[in-house]
């Protein structure tokens, strides 16, 4: 009876976790599945508008179509060379300070962030969901945040009915850099940049097994983080031998869907000034970018920790007491 | 067992007033007071108590999160992020309710496991058993339809592969699908009516899930030994018995599922649903959520062509009798012997089993080339015939052990401390469960 009880503990554990960690495995060459699934699987089947554009990740500019045939076809010549899946390194681990249970977000990192996000990133990338009030969030006063708030402007309608730029407030949220995402993929090269509120849930390279198990119990959340700032510095490595990188796109073995991206590198040493005396290097600017992306993906992380510690601190007090009572209940009892 | 006679006596003349016009206190004293549970049960038999209070969960949470939800493609993506930003503790209701979907399934697993290792199907639970395995399916049902409403890359992608598994079907098939869809793509009309249809149908599995309890009360528990009960010193009164034993085990499943809303609130999910569902963009690789992994393995395990049924019909029909087959277990097990503890061969089998399942979940999650194929088809051969050639032929062939004679004998001879003193007064060993 016992084993039973150990054997369905492990089966949940497993069953719960086991399958779904997996579930994002690394994956193949971006066409490669929809040629491989049988029928049923294949997406593309069903919506047959989909099937064109279907494979070009957000990004990557790994010219798709040919890749995943090129890498089936020449597979035997140099495995090294013509890597299937990816990333092909898998993200550092960093040290965050919000990371594990009471971990808490370092506000002038996320301050940092800001100002890179501000300066670099923003020329491409959207943040359509963060609200410039939710800054305050990062130990800006009100009226820093209206002031910074000011700074963009937003076309909002006038008494007369126009459509007029004006100053935003804490209230409005930070503006595009395109006026809409077809124009967006237009200047870059035909794939829009992605909105950057969620870039930090919205990537994780899956950790393989037996690692996704471990992760249960080290609390391992911070893949997200982990993978912008090993591709913000990732940049600086020279593809292997024979490796074709396409025309107009960069090398980045750390790129979540190939073997190169659009995107140049967007940081380089000295560009923006710090003024509270953090080192202004790439890794310190990957490191505060990354920080302050997993800040706008999860504004309410700290509250959530703490939240966390008090539920199961409770439930193990209330838990040992319900033991004990059940133990008096059934002293007398065979069973 | 719940033939004897009902024991309740109200006490104060309002108690008597009601129970001699709508006897309610009489029914829930009979189902959860007074209701004998046989004294050998252990913490697997915890999880059907877990199962209702996740229901619950789901609902309240589920109801709350309706209010700010807007089921409308240009809207549901951001008003979810909303609810995760403005809404006063609705991250705390999302990760509640997007983690309960996957502990209720993780529940309703052990549930299913702890009924196949102790033979619970059995007659005379055979329409409790199948009443399960109806809960099961809407409960599928349920959490797929959810999954769609956050409008993210795998919602709309999943949904698309899902659906198209109805176009398999001869002649039928695309207007089911388009039944489903509202359409012909995955778009507006889909996510209403999946939005419509997740309200429902929680509430139809908790009217099922009455049923199961009705059943449940008729037939009785089984217990580890699988003896039905025979005598009153067999069981012990629901409360406070059963109730404190199954609040403690709720306690530990409850902490184990804040640990993951709290800390890991999104490793059962998958990352691509962080970015909104764009239907010309495919992501490199569509997986279901994890609790569908298995079934998904066993659809794309039939590669070949059998006869006149194409490989894409053969994995659909292949998924959906991975389903079905649950619903005759009970006349597919020819053991007169119900528990696997007196069944040596069978447990084995059993072990085997779930380890199977273990396994084509995790390839469930991998693509559907190389080795994995092969891997996928075996598994998917070790999971029927565990069904269709080890359950009939084990009855036949196997033999039990010794049985003891009563739920009462096999308790005392297990305390062999307490032997001789009558059951009652028999010294608790403290560690166990």
């Amino acid at each position: 009876m016992k084993k039973l009880l150990h054997g369905l503990a492990a089966l949940g554990l497993l069953a719960g976790t086991a399958s779904l960690a997996v579930a994002q495995e690394t994956q193949p060459a971006p066409a490669a599945p929809a040629a491989e699934q049988p029928a049923p699987a294949a997406p593309a089947e069903s919506t047959a508008p989909a099937a064109p554009a279907a494979e070009q990740p957000a990004h990557t500019e790994a010219p798709a179509g040919s890749d995943g045939e090129a890498a089936h076809a020449g597979g035997e010549a140099n495995h090294e060379a013509e890597p299937t899946h990816f990333p092909i390194k898998p993200p550092k681990e960093e040290e965050w300070t919000f990371a594990g249970p009471f971990g808490t977000y370092d506000k002038g990192q996320l301050q940092r962030g800001l100002k890179v996000y501000k300066e670099v990133c923003s020329a491409c990338h959207s943040m359509n969901l963060v609200s410039f009030r939710t800054l305050e969030h990062l130990g800006y006063s009100e009226a820093q945040v209206k002031a910074f708030a000011a700074e963009y402007t937003i076309p909002k309608m006038n008494d007369a009915g126009e459509m007029v730029d004006q100053p935003a407030l804490p209230a409005d949220y930070f503006p595009s850099p395109f006026p809409n995402s077809t124009a967006a993929a237009a200047a870059n090269g035909g794939a829009a940049p992605p909105d950057m509120s969620l870039l930090a849930k919205a990537r994780g390279v899956t950790r393989g097994f037996p690692q996704f198990v471990i992760d249960i119990f080290t609390g391992y959340q911070e893949s997200g983080p982990d993978y912008i700032h090993s591709l913000l510095t990732g940049y600086n490595e020279t593809p292997p031998e024979g490796m074709e990188i396409a025309e107009g796109t960069h090398y980045n073995p750390y790129f979540i869907n190939g073997k190169s991206l659009a995107m140049a590198a967007p940081l380089s040493d000295g560009q923006v000034t710090y003024d509270d005396g953090a080192p202004q290097t790439v890794d310190q600017y990957a490191r505060d970018i990354s920080a302050f992306l997993m800040w706008t993906a999860e504004p309410h992380l700290e509250d959530r920790k703490q939240t966390g510690f008090r539920v199961i601190l409770f439930l193990l007090i209330f838990g040992a007491m319900v033991y004990l009572v059940k133990r008096k209940v059934w002293a007398n009892e065979a069973h | 067992m719940s033939g004897g006679h009902s024991t309740y006596t109200p006490k104060s003349g309002i108690g008597r007033w009601i129970d001699a016009r709508m006897p309610l206190p009489r029914l829930v004293y009979d189902s959860f007071v007074a209701y004998p549970v046989p004294r050998n049960l252990n913490y697997a038999y915890t999880f059907g108590g877990i199962l209702s209070i996740m229901l619950v969960v789901q609902i309240l949470t589920g109801i709350v999160l309706a209010m700010h939800y807007a089921s409308d493609t240009r809207l549901a993506f951001d008003s979810v992020e909303k609810i995760m930003r403005d809404v006063n503790s609705g991250w705390l209701l999302r990760y509640m309710h997007a983690n309960g979907a996957s502990f209720f399934f993780i529940a309703v697993y052990l549930h299913i496991f702890r009924g196949l290792y102790y033979g619970s199907y059995k007659a005379p639970r055979e329409l409790l058993w199948i009443l399960g395995c109806i809960i099961y399916l809407l409960m599928m049902a349920t959490g797929f339809m959810g999954y769609v409403l956050p409008w993210g890359q795998m919602s709309g992608w999943g949904a698309t592969v899902i659906t198209g598994f109805f176009t398999a079907i001869p002649l039928v098939g695309d207007w089911v699908q388009q039944l489903l869809l509202g359409g012909f793509a995955v778009d507006n009309p889909t996510l209403n009516r999946f939005f419509s249809l997740h309200y429902l149908l929680p509430f139809m599995i908790a009217g099922v899930v009455i049923l199961h309890i009705w059943a449940l009360h008729v037939v009785g528990q089984t217990n580890p030994t699988g003896i039905e009960v025979k005598s009153k010193t067999d069981t012990l009164p629901f409360t406070p018995y059963a109730t404190i034993k199954d609040a403690f085990g709720m306690i530990v499943f409850l902490a184990i599922f804040a640990y993951f809303i709290f800390y890991m609130p999104n490793y059962l999910g998958h990352p691509d649903n962080y970015t909104q569902f764009d239907s010309l963009k495919t992501p490199a690789h569509i997986v279901p959520e994890w609790y569908f992994l298995p079934f998904y393995a066993i659809l794309r395990a039939i590669t070949f062509n059998i006869g006149p049924v194409d490989s894409k019909l053969g994995g659909v029909l292949a998924m959906f009798a991975a389903i079905a087959v649950l619903f005759v277990v009970p006349w597919l097990d020819t053991s007169k012997v119900r528990s696997a503890v007196y069944r040596p061969l069978y447990k084995f089998f059993f072990w085997l089993f779930a380890a199977d399942c273990i396994f084509l979940g995790w390839l469930g999650s991998k693509p559907a080339e190389g080795w994995y194929i092969p891997a996928m088809q075996v598994s998917t051969l070790l999971y029927f015939a565990f069904f269709l050639i080890v359950m009939p032929v084990l009855g036949l062939i196997e033999t039990p052990k010794r049985l003891p004679n009563s739920i009462t004998e096999a308790v005392l001879e297990k305390n062999k401390g307490g032997s001789g003193h009558p059951v009652g007064a028999a010294a608790e060993p403290q560690t166990k469960g």
